[in-house]
């Protein structure tokens, strides 16, 4: 790529001697600053800032519970709804904690539909979408672990539930479930390490973030057009303009997020939570949180308890065969006709999955679980493959540039990336 | 290529690569070996400690004040358990059941130790997901269990899904005609 900007120079004696030693502020300046963004990003690119503004989120408001919160099964309970009542802004740090999670997802499922629907996962972006794969992996991992930590009916059934889909696993299931629960079933040592690992997990996904920026500002974004950056013209420089339309879009995203503290704080809980665990008695209606409701669709859908699992499992690691599965050499949806209409397809199969898994698994609902489930393996086995050899894509236009100025026009005086312009005059090529 | 370089070693006879394999090799080895012995004390660590499985020593339950009919709730290892006094009419019509009829065939004979047929002992989590059964409620007089709807016998065998399987009989064995000790098998607790 040739259209990087402005390199980074340290001006006072202090920045020169840091830069010679550790080029960390340099390192900044390349990837935030100077770093050449397509100009035409609409606003679905914001949600990777979103997601780490999210992280940041939960990661802060997840050490401050931990002061107060008492991972035993005695006192666990008691101990959030101490959280609740005596300490000082306790009920907002616990909000914005458990709705946090729910953002968390909003943001990665658009996020990923992004990614699916631009064909973001396409050389050379693999690894950068299979390090994304990997952190949609360990956020599910995390959010499982923290729902179970308040101790309430919801919580202990369901890791009285998932742990038993574990046990389904041949050979060393009931091994693996017996490491969970550090007892004959779900309980006291179940919470301690459930706790001790959703402590640490967030920072496992902050290593991987690391990762997936860095891969990113190896390849450079895709954007809606899914061509790349050929010259300065169809770049601008990340900062001002990401910058500020990033800090924009988690304004209004943290205006969504403070509804549901402020307003609903409860709604996308379940009230059989604010009930002890009771190891005797079972809630009337046990579902997950909804940003597991597709999966748990799945999971019903096969009247197979071994066969539920792998399937359900599958689901998520199909992800990441996508940029071998898709066979179209185009990547953006947006000039694929015929792949486009099977994407939303597949956006309201997933929609309808996740309404499927809040429904009791009986007559049509499981009927109706069955055929979604089909289709979402179809869209990454069948339509990907298929789609992409038989399907003839529309014009691409010549450059990001024309695809946001028409064919044929030239920017006079526009605010292309600069290509070092500032610092020193423009070397064409 | 530098392996054709002659070194000292060469004179003792046998070849510098082969060497540098078995080297490799050896310190390979002796790092994986090292690797599963530090990581064993973390695993092992996971695994139910001391406590818990003196916790989970046999468990002796008195059955002189279950009255007919009656069903007890018992927690052995944390897992609950029924223990049901059945009547004479329930154990009666269990024996005329057909076995062709259930999804599990399985005598109520078998589910009861010989000679107590009175006492139905098994554990209480739906072998669906795990919910618990509501005692003495479903056309078949057993438990029908609040999330899906499987429905249970007087025996404890599923008679309607989705419940795959009967609810298992956990291990234990008559002290007596009235207590039983939950636990143990052939005399000896298991583990």
């Amino acid at each position: 790529m040739s259209a990087h900007g402005t390199a980074y120079v340290p001006k006072s004696r202090l920045a020169k001697w840091f830069e010679t030693r550790l080029p960390l502020v340099g390192l900044v300046h390349s990837s935030f600053v100077s770093f050449p963004v397509p100009r035409n990003l609409n606003y679905f690119w914001t949600f990777g800032a979103i997601l780490m503004l999210m992280l940041g989120v939960q990661i802060v408001s997840g050490i401050w519970l931990a002061m107060h919160y008492d991972p035993s099964a005695t006192a666990a309970f008691n101990s959030v709804e101490h959280i609740m009542r005596d300490v000082n802004y306790g009920w907002l740090l616990r909000y914005m904690h458990a709705n946090g999670a729910s953002m968390f997802f909003v943001a990665v499922y658009i996020h990923m539909f992004r990614g699916l629907y631009y064909g973001s996962y396409k050389a050379p972006r693999e690894v950068l979408y299979i390090l994304g794969v990997i952190i949609y992996l360990l956020m599910m991992a995390t959010a499982f672990l923290g729902y179970t930590l308040p101790w309430g009916q919801m919580s202990y059934w369901g890791a009285t539930v998932i742990t038993n889909i574990l046990a389904a696993i041949p050979v060393v299931g009931d091994t693996i479930q017996s490491l969970l629960w550090g007892g004959y079933s779900v309980g006291s040592p179940t919470l301690n390490r459930f706790f001790s690992l959703h402590y640490l997990m967030p920072f496992m996904i902050v290593g991987v973030v690391v990762l997936h920026v860095w891969a990113l500002h190896v390849t450079g974004q895709n954007n809606p057009t899914g061509i790349p950056i050929k010259s300065g013209k169809d770049a601008v420089p990340f900062t001002p303009y990401a910058t500020i339309k990033d800090v924009f879009a988690a304004t209004v995203f943290m205006v969504f997020f403070a509804y549901w503290i402020f307003y609903q704080p409860n709604y996308l809980g379940h009230a059989d939570n604010y009930v002890p665990a009771n190891p005797g008695v079972t809630p009337k209606h046990i579902v997950p949180e909804w940003y597991f409701l597709p999966f748990y669709a799945i999971l019903r859908a096969v009247p197979d308890k071994l066969g539920g699992v792998i399937l359900m499992f599958g689901a998520v690691l199909i992800l990441a065969f996508a940029p071998w599965l898709d066979t179209s050499r185009v990547r953006s949806a947006n000039y694929r006709p015929i792949y486009r209409q099977f994407f939303w397809l597949f956006v309201v199969v997933c929609i309808v999955l996740g309404w499927l898994g809040a429904k009791p698994p009986e007559g049509g609902y499981v009927i109706a679980s069955q055929i979604c489930t089909f289709y979402y393996f179809a869209h990454f086995l069948i339509v990907m493959p298929l789609v992409g050899l038989f399907e003839t894509p529309n014009r691409l236009p010549g450059s990001i540039l024309e695809s946001v100025t028409g064919p044929g026009k030239q920017v006079h005086g526009g605010s292309g990336m600069p290509v070092g312009a500032a610092a020193a005059p423009p070397s064409k090529g | 290529m530098a392996n054709t370089v002659p070194t000292p070693d060469t004179a003792t006879g046998a070849a510098d690569g082969s060497r540098r394999d078995f080297l490799y090799l050896a310190t390979g080895s002796a790092l994986a070996v090292g690797m599963a012995a530090a990581a064993w004390p973390f695993v092992a660590s996971m695994a139910p400690d001391a406590a818990t499985v003196a916790a989970g020593a046999p468990l002796d339950v008195d059955l002189a004040p279950i009255q007919d009919g009656q069903i007890v709730n018992v927690f052995w290892r944390g897992k609950l358990i029924f223990v049901r006094n059945r009547t004479e009419k329930e154990i009666k019509e269990l024996s005329e059941v057909k076995l062709a009829d259930l999804i599990q065939p399985q005598a109520d004979s078998d589910r009861v130790k010989e000679g107590h047929a009175k006492w139905l002992v098994v554990y209480g989590n739906c072998t669906h997901l795990g919910c618990v059964p509501i005692g003495h409620q479903g056309q078949y007089d057993g438990w029908s269990c609040p999330c899906h709807g499987s429905l249970f016998d007087a025996s404890g065998r599923v008679r309607r899904g989705p419940a795959p399987s009967n609810l298992p009989i956990p291990p234990y064995v008559f002290e007596g005609d009235t207590k039983i000790r939950i636990g143990e098998e052939a005399g000896k607790a298991v583990a």
